[in-house]
């Protein structure tokens, strides 16, 4: 049975952690009151999951030790870290999608009847009862892979709760849910911290930061650069997050648009599982401008942007693009209409790691001339190419024939950017372009996006990082659950956004606000 | 000592080459051991070993070196031979047995390198020899000719057999090592339900063997009065193919690219299925080249034991050669060696000639675990290669 | 125009994901209507006018002896034949209608064909059910340990393509171990001995040592025919009398249960391996899905990193369950020398062991399904060998390649969906 958490006092105290030569934690004191949210705030890369993934004893530090309540601990695996009352949701839930809610929260902490038989209904109780308690409202029954993302979190916090984590660790948790729900989790951390847990929170988000913490610890390239208070000014965050001053906010010219020249018609996609993930989706992007979709995780974006490009199987409804029918044609055809494209995920879906760095740059083009003569490959052709294209996108590499998995996230997806931006392009599809970068990459990589804006061509960005999407786009897209909510413009308040995310329509969310907005955003040809 | 040492760990470390070796003579030494513990004269002498251990070892030296012995005379020259040829007849019968592992290994290698196990040469084998072997006795076409159709006519059917599980995979993502290794044993009673037709058994025979292949369909010798045929230079010319394609064409730049990694192939409009077709289709053939060459070359008739076992000594060679076209040849060439040599082996000392497959399988496992090698030999630093899991997991 | 209407945004939030569109379909209900139609026309017609097909239900000296069932060839094939046809009628209407054919159909509808194609293959000819039946459980014997061995290390994550040499391993140590000790049991006892060492090695190699599964499998079978045959060769066979002349186990009848007529004498008048195999797959079955250690063994292979993260060890746990695996396979090898021959002989498994595999893919992973593959694999073996001696039209070559040909299609998503394990075949590495 559950008890009552006893409230717990965490430091860490000098932790080193190397990968190889990389330092990725420098010794990192950081200690953590009873009952208090401590937020680690740094960029991507700064070391924050590896500073968790040691106090969660998946990594064994270098250097350093762990004190529970002034006495030194050490953490040989995570069963080690849980007994003694540490817990964490991981940015990557750690569910298994086949089990159940109940199995997944019992699943190493199993109580049993006699043979080792599951006692399931004690684990179902259990999950009702913490559900009820915090007013999370999660099925013990359901399957985790049927549950919304929002959901299955809860079930990652129910995990750690029926194990009586005293300290709990959220890595990156508000990246998958909508303001609406973000706020809910915060209410649920205060909660929490009410009856004595508490919470490290790490995040990028300065504005969660401010909403939440108690206390804050910023640290950028391994190391603690600075121990502040909320009181502190997002700016001020910004700057000891990145190490210099960084505008907040992307300088840019207002666009100026011409004509649709890329159209969606009631597009519908039906996956592998027989969903149908994209519901007859209609949109319209005009030449220069920069459409964004934006939306929760998992609401068929992913499979929009695969469908356009030819990678869905069983796509209904139309995209035209300057008079070209896209949907139907396989993706090298959609390529060769004019279509560039930054897949999600670079590393699952932009790059051959085995391949140098020019061979990456050359992968769509590789067959054509003058990469290609007949059946045969030139590489020496491919390596000038891939020497231009390096200088011109910076991108850091000792030679093109580095192997492109050796290079920084940042620079991996310069590869990528530079090999879709080096066609000729009509249109230009980028999703989540900068997820998992540095300040410095973000910046580069948005500059680029919106050169290409500026030539004249129409693009379609989607991201679930609500900055981003503010950052970028002259109009925006909510989607849920497969259709657009509606389409408004970048100077719609957050909140409304939150609920077109949820699912809500405009004129039903934002009662009050001009109805106005939604036609003017429309956009019309 | 320490100097031994660094030579040792800067030799390994190197690179592939002397790992192979160290990799290969822990093989042979392991073999050795069985070989002498399982030789009756031993097992003899080892009861009274305490009362005078000196039978017992000279027991086991006679029973490794008159094994291994035979193994080096039966697959390299024979220095008690009466005459040149027959001096360099072992060689020969290398080169006879390495042909068709040859070509079966480059059947597997080039999928491997696309991501994909082709575990299917032995059906491929079958039909290739079926279909070549068919071609030389029952049409009648002018010499040269006859030949070229009867090779063509067993790239085609392995090509046809390689090509269905590649269909399979592209179309419904059945896993092709379940779908080859059924297709094996597809082949298998094709071909000895085959050779109970009036079509392919010899006239006048009961038992399940096809008439002899035409003169004018067989591969002639490349040396008079040695077995080594002219299925050798086919085996080679298809390994410079190979090689071609995968360093110089832009169809093996796209099957390494899906091989890495199929989704960013994908992504770049690559087809991916398609090179999943293309790149079985290939292997088939390269297999149906093994069944060609021995049913034209080799054995001169169809028997349903014509693959004997090939297709998966074919796996061992790819793997100890890296998947390279390059590294295949040589590994074909060791293996052919240990073939013939097991063979000759078997006759003059009674060891069995399976015992290389012991040799082959535990080369292959060493020099996919480096460590392992490293912590026997004690030394430092050798890096894996060639044999990493495929990056994308396979999933049956 | 606008983009997107009002209309079709308010209607948004209330509007459910439509349900799962039925996919496949169309492909059952070809299947079932192919099938459907051969057995009326094909077995019905293609019956002999007047012929009698006899069916020996029980053996000549059972206790509750039957006399043997004799039909009509024509008429009784062809009334089986449209049963089928009538039931593929049914499930085509509802695959086409987006329903799935309840298994019972299913199942009625594949024992009518094939009691229909068996009124065909025997017309005026007698087979006996129990010889039929009981041969097919004994062939299915090693298909199901192997498929077992399949289902314990795959549901950790560790694909087992060396389920053949785990076979061949038992058969030889349990062989040789029975000869030598002049025990049986002994033999029994040393099988699963040698499969466990074989899934050592693999162990060894995928988890330590981070070799494709694949590979490591496939070279392992080599490596134990090799082994096999060589000390076969070098031992065995020349000193057979000491080596290789193990007892077998002579059958057990159990009482009561072995007297119901039909069933009775196929199942429970067996050696004590069969009875073993009833006892693992019941364990399997309940352990894999209802005990703490399969929950572990399951997250295992599906999520390793989520089952890492609350407390539980991949690497042992993958290591225990390859190592188990090879362990039962070996079991399933003593069946081979002290079940049925009772010598050892070189390759004598002959590709058993992959059908196992294909026994476990086809039965979805799960014990029972293996099961029922497995027997299904060895109704078609023992049905073949059956037909080949009382002689009918069709090549025993052909109706061998059946369990191949099904596989393949089963592969191919033709016959239902699998969805394996996630995380198989994939090394797990601490990040």
């Amino acid at each position: 049975m559950w008890r009552e958490a006893s409230a717990l006092k965490l430091e860490l105290r000098g932790i080193t952690k190397r990968f190889g030569s990389l330092v990725a934690n420098d010794s990192i004191d950081l200690s953590v009151e009873p009952g208090e949210i401590h937020c680690l705030l740094g960029e991507n890369g700064a070391g924050k999951s590896t500073l968790m993934n040691v106090l969660y004893g998946l990594l064994q530090p270098d250097g350093g030790e762990i004190a529970v309540d002034g006495e030194p601990v050490r953490f040989g695996d995570p069963g080690d870290a849980m007994a003694a009352g540490i817990g964490m949701v991981h940015q990557h839930f750690m569910l298994v999608p086949v089990f159940t809610v109940a199995e997944n929260v019992m699943l190493g902490n199993e109580h049993v009847r006699a043979g080792g038989f599951l006692d399931r209904a004690r684990a179902r109780r259990e999950v009702s009862e913490m559900s009820s308690r915090y007013g999370l409202d999660v099925d013990p029954d359901a399957l985790v892979e049927d549950l919304p993302v929002g959901v299955q979190q809860r079930v990652e916090i129910i995990k750690a709760l029926v194990r009586d984590a005293r300290v709990l660790i959220l890595d990156e948790p508000t990246a998958v849910l909508t303001p609406q729900e973000t706020n809910e989790l915060m209410e649920v951390m205060r909660q929490l911290t009410e009856s004595g847990t508490s919470i490290v929170f790490i995040t990028h988000k300065l504005r969660e930061v401010k909403a939440v913490a108690d206390r804050i610890t910023v640290i950028r390239l391994g190391k603690v650069v600075a121990t502040t208070s909320p009181d502190a000014s997002e700016s001020e965050l910004a700057s000891m997050m990145v190490g210099r001053d960084v505008s907040l906010s992307l300088d840019k010219e207002a666009a100026q648009p011409g004509e649709a020249t890329f159209s969606v018609r009631d597009l519908c996609v039906v996956d592998d599982r027989g969903q149908l993930v994209v519901d007859h989706l209609s949109l319209d992007v005009r030449r220069g401008e920069i459409m964004a979709v934006a939306g929760v995780q998992g609401n068929g974006q992913t499979e929009l942007v695969e469908a356009l490009m030819g990678l869905q199987e069983r796509v209904t409804g139309s995209a035209v693009l300057e008079g070209h029918e896209l949907v139907g044609r396989s993706t090298r055809q959609v390529l060769d209409a004019g279509v560039g494209y930054v897949p999600e995920d670079r590393k699952v879906d932009g790059l051959v790691p085995t391949f140098s760095v020019a061979e990456n740059l050359v992968l769509d083009l590789h067959e054509k001339r003058p990469y290609a003569a007949g059946p045969s490959y030139r590489p020496a052709v491919v390596r000038e190419k891939a020497a231009e294209l390096v200088r011109e996108f910076d991108v850091r590499t000792s030679s093109v024939d580095t192997l492109v998995s050796t290079l920084s996230g940042g620079n991996q997806q310069k590869v990528v950017v530079a090999r879709e931006m080096s066609r000729p392009l009509k249109l230009f599809i980028a999703a989540q372009p900068t997820r998992g970068l540095d300040v410095g990459s973000i910046e580069f990589v948005h500059r680029r996006i919106l050169e290409e804006r500026d030539r004249g061509n129409p693009v379609l960005i989607v991201s679930t990082e609500l900055d981003e999407v503010y950052a970028l786009a002259d109009r925006i897209a909510v989607m849920y659950r497969g259709q657009v909510v509606g389409i408004v413009g970048p100077d719609t308040p957050r909140d409304d956004m939150g609920l077109m995310m949820a699912g809500v329509p405009l004129q039903h969310a934002a009662s009050g606000q001009p109805d106005a907005r939604s036609d003017s955003a429309g956009g019309a040809p | 000592m320490s100097l031994v040492r660094d030579l040792r760990s800067r030799a390994l470390s190197g690179g592939g080459a002397l790992l192979t070796v160290l990799a290969l003579v822990l093989a042979l030494l392991i073999s050795a051991v069985l070989i002498v513990f399982s030789d009756p004269d031993v097992l003899e002498a080892l009861p009274y070993f305490f009362a005078y251990p000196p039978d017992t070892f000279a027991a086991m030296w006679e029973s490794v070196s008159s094994a291994y012995w035979a193994l080096f005379t039966g697959s390299i020259v024979d220095p008690g031979a009466q005459s040149v040829r027959g001096f360099f007849a072992p060689l020969s019968e290398t080169l006879v047995n390495a042909t068709p592992l040859i070509a079966a290994g480059l059947a597997f290698g080039l999928p491997f390198r696309t991501g994909l196990f082709y575990i299917g040469g032995e059906g491929a084998i079958v039909l290739g020899a079926i279909c070549a072997g068919y071609v030389g006795f029952a049409w009648d076409l002018p010499i040269v000719i006859h030949l070229l159709v009867a090779v063509a006519a067993g790239l085609l059917g392995g090509a046809v057999w390689g090509g269905i599980p590649g269909l399979l995979k592209a179309r419904t993502g059945a896993h092709e090592v379940i779908t080859t290794i059924m297709l094996n044993y597809v082949a298998l009673y094709l071909i000895a339900y085959l050779l109970t037709t009036s079509a392919f058994q010899r006239p006048g025979r009961s038992d399940p063997i096809s008439p002899v292949i035409d003169a004018s369909a067989q591969m002639p010798a490349l040396v008079p009065g040695l077995r080594v045929h002219v299925g050798l230079v086919f085996v080679l010319i298809a390994a410079g193919v190979v090689s071609w394609l995968l360093t110089r064409s832009t169809l093996g730049f796209r099957l390494r690219a899906v091989g890495s990694n199929p989704d960013a192939a994908r992504n770049a409009g690559m087809g991916v299925g398609r090179s999943y077709v293309e790149v079985m289709l290939i292997a088939g053939a390269l297999a149906g080249l093994a069944g060609a060459v021995e049913a034209l070359g080799t054995q001169r008739t169809l028997t349903g034991g014509i693959s004997a076992g090939l297709g998966f000594d074919a796996i061992t060679v790819a793997l100890l050669g890296r998947s390279r076209p390059l590294g295949t040849v040589l590994a074909g060439l060791l293996f052919g060696a240990l073939r013939a040599g097991g063979i000759d082996m078997q006759a003059e000392t009674g060891t069995p000639v399976d015992i290389i497959l012991v040799v082959q399988s535990l080369v292959v496992l060493f020099i996919a675990a480096p460590p392992l090698v490293k912590s026997v030999f004690r030394v430092r630093a050798v890096e894996a290669d060639g044999l990493a899991p495929a990056t994308k997991g396979s999933s049956l | 125009m606008s983009t997107t209407t009002s209309g079709l945004a308010s209607a948004a939030p209330d509007h459910d994901i439509t349900p799962t569109v039925r996919e496949r379909g169309w492909k059952n209900a070809i299947i079932f209507a192919v099938l459907g139609l051969i057995a009326p026309l094909a077995f019905g017609l293609g019956s002999p006018a007047g012929a009698t097909s006899t069916f020996e239900v029980t053996l000549p000296d059972a206790v509750l002896f039957i006399e043997p069932i004799g039909v009509p060839s024509q008429t009784a094939a062809l009334a089986l034949g449209l049963l089928c046809l009538a039931l593929a009628g049914f499930a085509v209407f509802r695959e086409l209608r987006g329903f799935r054919t309840p298994r019972t159909v299913a199942a009625v509808f594949g024992v009518a064909w094939v009691l229909s194609f068996l009124c065909w293959a025997v017309a005026d000819k007698s087979i006996s059910m129990v010889g039929l039946l009981q041969g097919s459980l004994l062939l299915a014997v090693p298909l199901v340990f192997g498929a077992l061995s399949g289902v314990l290390s795959e549901r950790a994550g560790v694909i087992n393509i060396a389920i053949e040499g785990q076979l061949l391993a038992g058969a030889f140590l349990s062989a040789v171990v029975a000869s030598v000790s002049d025990n049986v049991y002994l033999g029994l006892l040393a099988a699963p001995v040698a499969g466990l060492l074989i899934g050592l090695l693999l162990a060894v190699f995928t988890i330590r040592y981070v070799v494709d599964q694949i590979i490591v499998g496939v070279v392992l079978v080599v490596f134990v025919v090799g082994l096999t045959s060589f000390l076969y060769g070098r031992l065995l066979a020349p000193q057979a009398d000491v080596f290789n002349t193990p007892e077998t186990f002579s059958s057990i009848a159990i009482p009561l249960l072995s007297d119901i007529p039909l069933l009775g004498a196929v199942l429970f008048e067996q050696s004590i391996i069969v009875y073993l195999m009833y006892g693992a797959v019941a364990l399997v079955h309940v352990a894999i899905f209802h005990t703490r250690w399969g929950l572990r063994v399951r997250s295992v292979g599906e999520h390793p990193q989520a089952a890492d993260t609350v407390g539980i060890n991949v690497y042992r746990t993958r290591f225990r369950q390859v190592a188990l695996g090879g362990a039962m396979a070996g079991l399933g090898g003593a069946f081979f020398t002290l079940g049925q021959v009772g010598a050892f002989g070189e390759q004598m498994t002959s590709g058993k062991g992959f059908i196992a595999l294909a026994a476990m893919i086809f039965g979805r992973h799960r014990p029972l399904g293996a099961l029922g593959a497995a027997l299904l694999f060895g109704f078609a073996d023992n049905l073949q060998s059956y037909l080949s001696i009382i002689g009918t039209p069709i090549p025993s070559q052909f109706m061998l390649m059946v369990p191949y040909l099904v596989t393949v299609f089963a592969v191919a998503g033709l016959v239902g969906r699998h969805r394996p394990p996630a995380a198989i075949g994939r090394p797990y590495i601490k990040s």
